[in-house]
């Protein structure tokens, strides 16, 4: 394929798109799938068939259109409307109604303008709604290999990281390293051999922000890739995706067999001499396989533990050759910085932290789903604006930002702007982008046991602090919920607390007593409340006392 | 080869390339407490309590593995490491159930000598009492997990130093455990070479050789029976009972 094949392609497809006068796009995600859109599908294909509107309306599945907790959600292009809780009598009705006879279905229209849509900014998303997850054809159609093609006949290796680092993209994975940095490292090593990886082991509960991106656009990760491939001199790249994405990896399975089939994956892309291919491998149910250490063990066939760095992977990592290793929304971010351009990207956000960022917001909240928004924007226009706030009847106490690993962010805290140095004065941090409201039914104690309890079993077992420190944090918080703990066994969490983040040996311990401390930072009363009055003198438990406490009868 | 130097506990010392903060502190004679680390076995880096504090950096580091750098300033013997050595001590002495007056290595134990060490008196975390199982089925040697701290010199050593890999770890978290082959009795183990280095690196009494420990002994009556038997009658044959 050259870049006049893969424009003609482009045209080819517009133009095949163009004979018809509406397109009827079905989210084809797994929050859709699983509140039944596959019925909405055959209704809304039986429906076209019978109304004789096959030669004017298409029908297509598309990627994560946001609103998850609406679903099934469906999309008519032309004239721009979107259907929530269609069910087969809805969808028959849009046919009949909107397509045929011009008139919307009013009951289940979404309002376009809510503030839902109208506070996002889409560059990772930008094709969910537009293109079928499952045709390249369309890809290309929306500009979807282009900026592989820019890179490959117009730029030197050394070009593509500049402009990486120009634009300023961070690691979207949570820890916010300059992607164009660590690109650079690994180009100036030397080695026989480098690898590209691609972290899709999303594993913090309440977190789909990667498996949208590559059930709803994967061409776009595999783009990425191979630009990064490009930069830094790698034929190879792995993406490691969790077994509990079975959906996501059919869709990158059947995306790299068309990307083979169209040259634009193996040997000689674009009439060059760069030669890459991508294989998946796939995680076996291990969230510390997320840590970049442990998934790299793992795409090894090892077992998943995490090692200490230095070394880091960009100097050694798969088989001690230098490794890329980004987020999938990192790659996701990389084809339109290269076709709009760096200053393009650096303008959006704010200059720390550029471009944007997706969350997925979930619990308490009435609009659950999947948004992005520029960097920088106030936390509450997240909460509020977009996700509506908190159920009638509650009000909203905490939003739990970064997953297990995160911390709670209190009301007095909503203005913050959400970036990657800003969380992390308030004690949360960015994360991957798991965003979780908790409204005032919660009790915060209850929260910080859930997120331990799930750094607990999470714990591969290979450091001390973490290994037997997470079993410990658990066990005082549930003696604290039971009504069983006394002010000596919270100063000993605390203090365990501390230890266990400063001394463990990767980022799962590090994290994992985040939840603990930012909840007794900011909700401290409600851990006191629960504690059994201990006798006097015995408060507090330091180097100097550390005599046993002996309870007076 | 250049020279680095660098300072440890305000003292100043020279580093050759490559040297870890431990080693430099070793040749030294400064105490870092290890557990994971052994001379001649790859650096694991997972007991920390060999973590030591750098100027200029908020986090902590593992003297095992952290290569000093021309200039650094490194502690190793602060209030607050020390306080987080003892912390990782009593976490390790709730963990397993470490009953020392019963142990074969009573006395010449390295965990029980780290508690010494950092001054552990009393363990302020609740044992955790784990049930774990001892496997006693090889003919020379015994695996107790209940005195294991899963320190992986046994699974270095035989993977690094005896190419046997018999060990590994099954489980994650606090149900890790050392496991021989695909978690199958030791003594059934085609990979074990019993050449019995796992057993000497043990820190612990987790692996020992077989006949020293505490109520292992013992006692063969049927004897007297041959002897009776043969000055009686004075037919010298052993029963097949007997010879056992």
């Amino acid at each position: 394929m050259t870049v006049e094949d893969l424009r003609e392609l482009a045209e080819k497809e517009q133009a095949r798109q163009a004979e018809y006068e509406h397109r009827i796009l079905y989210c084809s995600s797994a929050g859709c799938v699983s509140s039944g859109c596959d019925a909405v599908k055959n209704e809304l294909k039986k429906a076209i068939g019978e109304l004789g509107l096959s030669k004017k309306c298409e029908m297509i599945g598309t990627g994560c259109l946001g609103l998850c907790g609406e679903g099934p959600l469906v999309f008519v292009h032309s004239d721009p409307t979107l259907y929530q809780h269609v069910d087969a009598t809805v969808a028959r009705r849009i046919v009949e109604e909107h397509i045929g006879q011009g008139k919307k279905v009013k009951e289940n229209e979404i309002d376009l303008n809510d503030p839902f849509f109208a506070s996002q900014k889409k560059i990772v998303l930008e094709n969910m709604g537009k293109i079928n997850a499952e045709s390249i054809e369309e890809y290309i159609a929306a500009d979807g290999y282009e900026a592989l093609a820019k890179a490959l006949t117009e730029m030197v290796p050394e070009e593509v990281i500049s402009e990486i680092r120009k634009a300023g993209l961070r690691g979207r994975g949570g820890a916010g390293y300059p992607t164009g940095l660590k690109w650079d490292i690994v180009r100036k090593g030397v080695a026989d051999q480098k690898y590209i990886v691609c972290n899709a082991d999303e594993g913090d509960p309440g977190a789909f922000m990667d498996r949208s991106v590559l059930e709803g656009d994967p061409h776009r990760v595999l783009e990425g890739m191979a630009i990064a491939g490009y930069a830094v001199g790698a034929n190879q790249g792995f993406i490691y995706v969790r077994a509990e994405y079975p959906l996501a990896i059919d869709r990158l399975k059947t995306a790299i067999k068309q990307a083979e089939r169209f040259g634009l994956l193996g040997n000689g892309i674009f009439e060059s001499h760069f030669n890459f291919r991508i294989d998946i491998r796939i995680g076996a149910g291990a969230f510390v396989c997320g840590e970049e250490t442990a998934l790299l063990r793992s795409v090894m066939g090892r077992r998943g533990r995490p090692k200490v760095r230095p070394p880091y992977p960009s100097e050694k990592g798969l088989w001690d050759k230098p490794t890329v290793i980004n987020n999938v929304e990192t790659y996701a971010n990389v084809a339109p910085i290269l076709r709009n351009g760096s200053g393009w990207f650096a303008a959006i956000g704010t200059q720390k932290s550029p471009g944007t960022k997706v969350f997925a917001i979930a619990g308490n909240v009435k609009r659950p789903g999947l948004i992005e928004v520029p960097m920088g924007i106030a936390l509450r226009k997240i909460v509020f604006d977009i996700g509506g706030g908190t159920p009638e009847g509650t009000t909203f106490k905490a939003a739990q930002a970064g997953g297990p690993s995160g911390g709670c962010i209190p009301t007095e805290h909503l203005d913050i702007p959400v970036d990657y140095e800003s969380l992390q004065t308030v004690g949360a941090m960015m994360g991957s982008g798991g965003m979780i409201v908790i409204d005032n039914t919660s009790n915060m104690v209850e929260v910080a046991k859930y997120f331990s309890e799930f750094c607990m079993d999470e714990s591969c077992g290979k450091c001390i602090p973490c290994r037997v420190g997470t079993k410990h944090i658990y066990m005082m918080l549930d003696k604290i919920v039971k009504g069983e703990a006394t002010e000596n066994d919270f100063e000993l969490l605390k203090e365990l607390c501390v230890m266990v983040k400063e001394t463990s040996l990767c980022g799962l311990g590090q994290s994992a007593p985040n939840g603990v401390l930012s909840t007794v930072r900011f909700f401290k009363d409600e851990y006191l409340s629960k504690l059994k009055k201990s006798s006097e003198g015995n408060t507090h438990l330091n180097e100097s006392s550390s005599v046993p406490v002996v309870k007076e009868a | 080869m250049s020279v680095i130097t660098f300072t440890i506990d305000g003292e100043q010392y020279s580093a050759k390339e490559g040297d870890t903060i431990l080693q430099v502190a070793r040749d030294n004679k400064i105490p870092i407490p290890t557990l994971c680390y052994l001379e001649g076995l790859s650096t694991f880096g997972a007991c920390r309590l060999c973590v030591v504090e750098i100027e200029g950096s908020q986090k902590l580091f593992p003297a095992c593995t952290t290569k000093p750098t021309e200039s650094m300033i490194v502690h190793t013997n602060t209030v607050k490491l020390k306080k987080y050595r003892k912390m990782i001590v009593e976490l390790l002495a709730s963990e397993g159930n470490h009953q020392c007056a019963v142990c074969v290595v009573n006395g010449h134990c390295e965990l029980q000598d780290l508690a010494y060490e950092v001054e552990l008196d009393h363990v302020r975390f609740p044992y955790l009492f784990p049930k774990k199982s001892l496997d006693a089925t090889h003919k020379d040697f015994v695996i107790d997990r209940n005195r294991c701290v899963l320190c992986t010199r046994c699974v270095r050593v035989c993977h690094e130093v005896e190419a046997a890999h018999v060990w590994d770890i099954a489980g994650r978290g606090i149900d890790c455990e050392i496991i021989a082959d695909l978690n199958q009795p030791w003594g059934t183990s085609p990979s074990c070479t019993s050449c019995g280095k796992c057993v000497r690196v043990c820190p612990t009494g987790a692996l020992f050789d077989k006949g020293a420990a505490v109520g292992e002994m013992q006692k063969e009556s049927g004897f007297i029976k041959f002897i009776v038997n043969a000055r009686n009658k004075h037919e010298w044959v052993r029963t097949a009972h007997e010879e056992e």
